[in-house]
C-alpha cells in the first residue's frame, strides 16, 4: 500500500489485461490468412517471415497471461469468479498457441495447399478466423458488462454476439466437411503423406473455430442466469 | 481547584495548540480518504479537490461540527468523578489529544490506515479507565459508540447498494443509457443536497445563532435541494458530449456525467468528513476550556465557547492546504479501478450516513463508512476486483489503534499529572 489510505482496496482489474489478451491473441491467429496466401504461392520465404511474427505476438500474449496470472491473488473480490478467469484465460492462450502451431508445422512440411483446393480451404480459413474475431468483440465487451453491473440488456447484448459465435462455429463444421471431401476426391494423386498432414492441417484449422466457442461459452458462464 | 486557577491560561494555551495540531493532522491525513475517491477515479483535478475540500470541510466542521463535539467532550467519561479533582480532567483531555496525535503521526509515518477516531476514542477512555477510575468511563455510551463503528459501514454498505442499482436501474439498462443519465444523475445531485443541508440546518445552525423550525427546516432543504438539482441540470446540458465516442465505448459519455454528480458528492464528502472529524480534535479541547472558565467548575450545561469550532476548521484547512496536495497527489499516481458512477455511488452513501451521524452525535470514522460503501457496491457487482487483504489490514490497524491511543495517553496523563503537581 503507498500510504496510509483506504485506496488500497481497489485491486488492479483483471478484465482489461484479458481484453488485451484477446486482442492479441486474435491478432495472432488472424496472421493465418496472409500466411496461407503466401503458402498457395509457394513463397516460404515470405511464409517464414508472417511465422516468426505469430510466434512473436504468441510470446507477447504469454507475457499477459503470466502477469495476470500472478496479479491475481486469492483474496480478491470480483464481480465474476476468479477460477472462470483463469479458466477463461487459458481458453484464450488456445487460440495463439493454435496458430503458432498450424503455421509452424505447415512451414516445417513446407505443405503444399493443392491448387483445387484453394478456394474451399480460404473460405474455410476465413471462417474459422471469423470465430477468434467473434470470441474478441464479445470479450471486449467486459468493461461494458462490468459498467452495468453484469446485468440487463448489456448482458443481452453479449448472449447475442456468443450466439452469433456459435453459429459461425457450426458454420465451420459444415465447411469443414465440405473440404473434406474435396481432399478426398483429388487424394489419390498426391503424396499420402502430405494428405495425412493436410487433413491434419484442417482440423487444426477447426480446432480455432472451437477454441473461439470455447471461449464464449467460458464468458457465458459469467454471465449471470 | 488551584491548579485550574494558577495555571488556567497556559492550560487553554497548550489544550488549543495540540488540538489545533491534532485538527491539522486530520486535515492532512485523512483529506486523502475523504477527497481520494473522487481524485482515483479521475472526477476532480488534485486543484479542484483541494479547494472542495477547503470549503466544504470548513463549513461542515463549524456548521455540523457540534454535536460530535459534546459527545466527545463530555459523552464518554462521567463528569461527577472530576467533580473534586477537575485538573484530572484537563490532564487527561490534553494527554488524549497529544496521544492520539503522535499516534496518528507514527501510523502515517508506517503508512498504516489508522482512524482518527478511535484514536482519540481510545485515548480519552484510557486515561480515564486507568488513570482516574474504570467507573469513569461512561461504558454504555463507549459501549454505543464502538457499536456504531460496526452497524455504520453495514448501513452506508447497504446505501450505496441501493444507490447503485438504482443508477443501474434508471441509467445503465436502458436503451439510451446517455439521455436517462442526462435525467436523472440531477436528482442525485439534489439528494446530496438535501442531506447536507437537512442536516446543517438541524444541528448546525443553532449554535450560529439561527433557529428554524422541524417544517421550515424541511422545507429549505427540499427547496436548496431542487435548487442543486436544476443547476446541476443547467451544468450539463452546457457540456458539449463528443458523440462519436457513444460508438465505441457507449458508456463514456454517461460516465462524463456522473462525474459532474461527483463534484456535489465530493462536497457532500467533505461536509461530512468536517462535520464528523473536526470533533477529533476539538473535543477534548472543549472539556478543558470548560472546565478552566467555569473556575475549575465541572458544568454540565454549557454552550461551546464560540472560537473552538472555527480553530479546529481552520487547523483542518490548514493542514490539507499544506500537506493535502501531497498525499492526494499520491493517490492520484496509483492506478484507481473507479469510475465515477462507482465512485459517485460510495460518496454519496458515505457521506450521509456519516452527516446523520454527525447530526445524532456519534464519532463514527469517515474511512470505515467509506470502505463499508464501496464494498457494498461491489456486492452489487459494479467493481473490478477489491483486495480482501487490504480490507483486513484496515480493520486490523483500526483494532490496534485502540489500546495503543489508550496506552499512549495514560503515559501522557501520568507525565503532566507529575509536571504540574508537584
Amino acid at each position: 500500500m503507498p500510504s496510509n489510505s483506504f485506496l488500497g482496496v481497489f485491486a488492479k482489474s483483471p478484465l482489461k489485461p484479458l481484453e488485451d489478451h484477446i486482442n492479441l491473441v486474435n491478432e495472432c491467429a488472424q496472421l493465418l490468412t496472409p500466411f496461407f496466401e503466401r503458402v498457395y504461392q509457394l513463397d516460404w520465404a515470405g511464409a517464414e517471415e508472417i511465422r516468426k511474427e505469430i510466434s512473436k505476438l504468441e510470446k507477447q500474449a504469454d507475457d499477459i497471461k503470466r502477469d495476470l496470472r500472478t496479479n491475481l491473488p486469492s483474496g480478491l473480490f470480483m464481480p465474476i469468479n476468479r477460477q472462470d478467469i483463469l479458466s477463461l484465460l487459458t481458453e484464450q492462450d488456445k487460440l495463439a498457441n493454435k496458430a503458432k502451431d498450424i503455421a509452424g508445422r505447415t512451414i516445417g512440411r513446407e505443405l503444399q495447399v493443392p491448387e483445387p483446393l484453394h478456394q474451399s480451404f480460404k473460405e474455410y480459413l476465413a471462417r474459422c478466423l471469423e470465430a477468434s474475431n467473434q470470441a474478441k468483440t464479445a470479450i471486449n465487451e467486459l468493461d461494458e458488462l462490468l459498467e452495468a453491473g453484469f446485468r440487463g440488456r448489456e448482458v443481452n447484448l453479449v448472449e447475442k454476439m456468443i450466439e452469433k459465435l456459435d453459429a459461425i462455429e457450426d458454420d465451420t463444421d459444415s465447411l469443414q466437411i465440405h473440404l473434406r471431401k474435396g481432399l478426398m476426391n483429388i487424394e489419390a494423386q498426391l503424396n499420402p503423406v502430405d494428405v495425412m498432414f493436410l487433413y491434419k492441417t484442417i482440423e487444426w484449422v477447426g480446432e480455432l473455430a472451437d477454441v473461439a466457442e470455447r471461449v464464449g461459452s467460458r464468458l457465458e458462464m459469467m454471465l449471470p442466469g | 481547584m488551584d491548579i485550574i486557577n494558577t495555571y488556567g491560561l497556559v492550560l487553554i494555551v497548550v489544550a488549543a495548540a495540540v488540538g489545533f495540531l491534532m485538527a491539522w493532522g486530520v486535515g492532512a491525513n485523512d483529506v486523502a480518504n475523504a477527497m481520494g475517491t473522487s481524485v482515483g477515479s479521475k472526477a476532480l483535478t488534485i486543484k479542484q479537490a483541494i479547494f472542495i475540500a477547503m470549503i466544504f470541510e470548513f463549513a461542515g466542521a463549524y456548521l455540523a461540527g457540534g454535536e460530535v463535539t459534546a459527545t466527545i467532550r463530555k459523552g464518554i467519561i462521567d463528569s461527577a468523578y472530576f467533580i473534586d479533582t477537575p485538573e484530572l480532567l484537563v490532564f487527561g483531555m490534553i494527554a488524549a489529544l497529544l496521544s492520539a496525535g503522535i499516534w496518528l503521526a507514527v501510523a502515517s509515518y508506517l503508512g498504516w490506515p489508522v482512524s482518527t477516531t478511535h484514536s482519540i476514542i481510545g485515548a480519552i477512555v484510557g486515561f480515564a479507565a486507568v488513570g482516574v477510575s474504570a467507573d469513569s468511563v461512561e461504558w454504555a455510551k463507549v459501549g454505543g459508540i464502538v457499536g456504531s463503528w460496526v452497524i455504520t459501514p453495514a448501513i452506508s454498505g447497504t446505501i450505496a447498494y441501493l444507490i447503485f442499482m438504482s443508477a443501474q436501474k434508471l441509467i445503465f439498462d436502458t436503451d439510451k443509457p446517455f439521455k436517462s443519465a442526462k435525467r436523472y444523475v440531477p436528482f442525485y445531485m439534489a439528494l446530496a443536497g438535501f442531506v447536507m443541508v437537512l442536516v446543517t440546518i438541524k444541528k448546525g445552525l443553532k449554535h450560529v445563532g439561527l433557529e428554524i423550525g422541524t417544517m421550515d427546516g424541511y422545507l429549505i432543504s427540499i427547496g436548496v435541494a431542487v435548487g442543486v438539482g436544476i443547476l446541476g441540470r443547467l451544468y450539463i446540458n452546457r457540456i458539449k458530449f463528443d458523440e462519436s465516442l457513444d460508438r465505441s465505448m457507449h458508456y463514456t459519455n454517461v460516465e462524463k456525467i456522473f462525474a459532474i454528480l461527483m463534484v456535489v458528492t465530493a462536497c457532500c464528502m467533505a461536509f461530512a468528513h468536517g462535520s464528523n472529524d473536526v470533533a477529533n480534535a476539538i473535543g477534548p479541547l472543549a472539556a478543558v476550556v470548560s472546565v478552566v472558565n467555569n473556575g475549575g467548575e465541572i458544568v454540565a450545561k454549557t454552550p461551546l465557547v464560540w472560537w473552538i469550532l472555527p480553530l479546529g476548521a481552520f487547523g483542518i484547512v490548514s493542514g490539507l492546504a499544506l500537506f493535502g496536495h501531497r498525499v492526494i497527489r499520491t493517490i492520484g499516481k496509483g492506478i484507481t479501478h473507479l469510475t465515477p458512477s462507482r465512485g459517485f455511488a460510495a460518496e454519496l452513501a458515505a457521506a450521509s450516513t456519516v452527516v446523520i451521524a454527525s447530526g445524532s452525535g456519534l464519532p463514527i470514522s469517515t474511512t470505515q463508512t467509506l470502505v463499508g460503501a464501496v464494498l457494498g457496491v461491489g456486492m452489487a457487482r459494479g467493481i473490478a476486483a477489491l483486495n480482501l487483504g487490504v480490507v483486513r489490514n484496515i480493520v486490523v490497524s483500526w483494532i490496534i489503534t485502540l489500546p495503543a491511543g489508550a496506552a499512549l495517553s495514560i503515559v501522557f496523563f501520568y507525565i503532566l499529572k507529575a509536571v504540574f503537581v508537584v
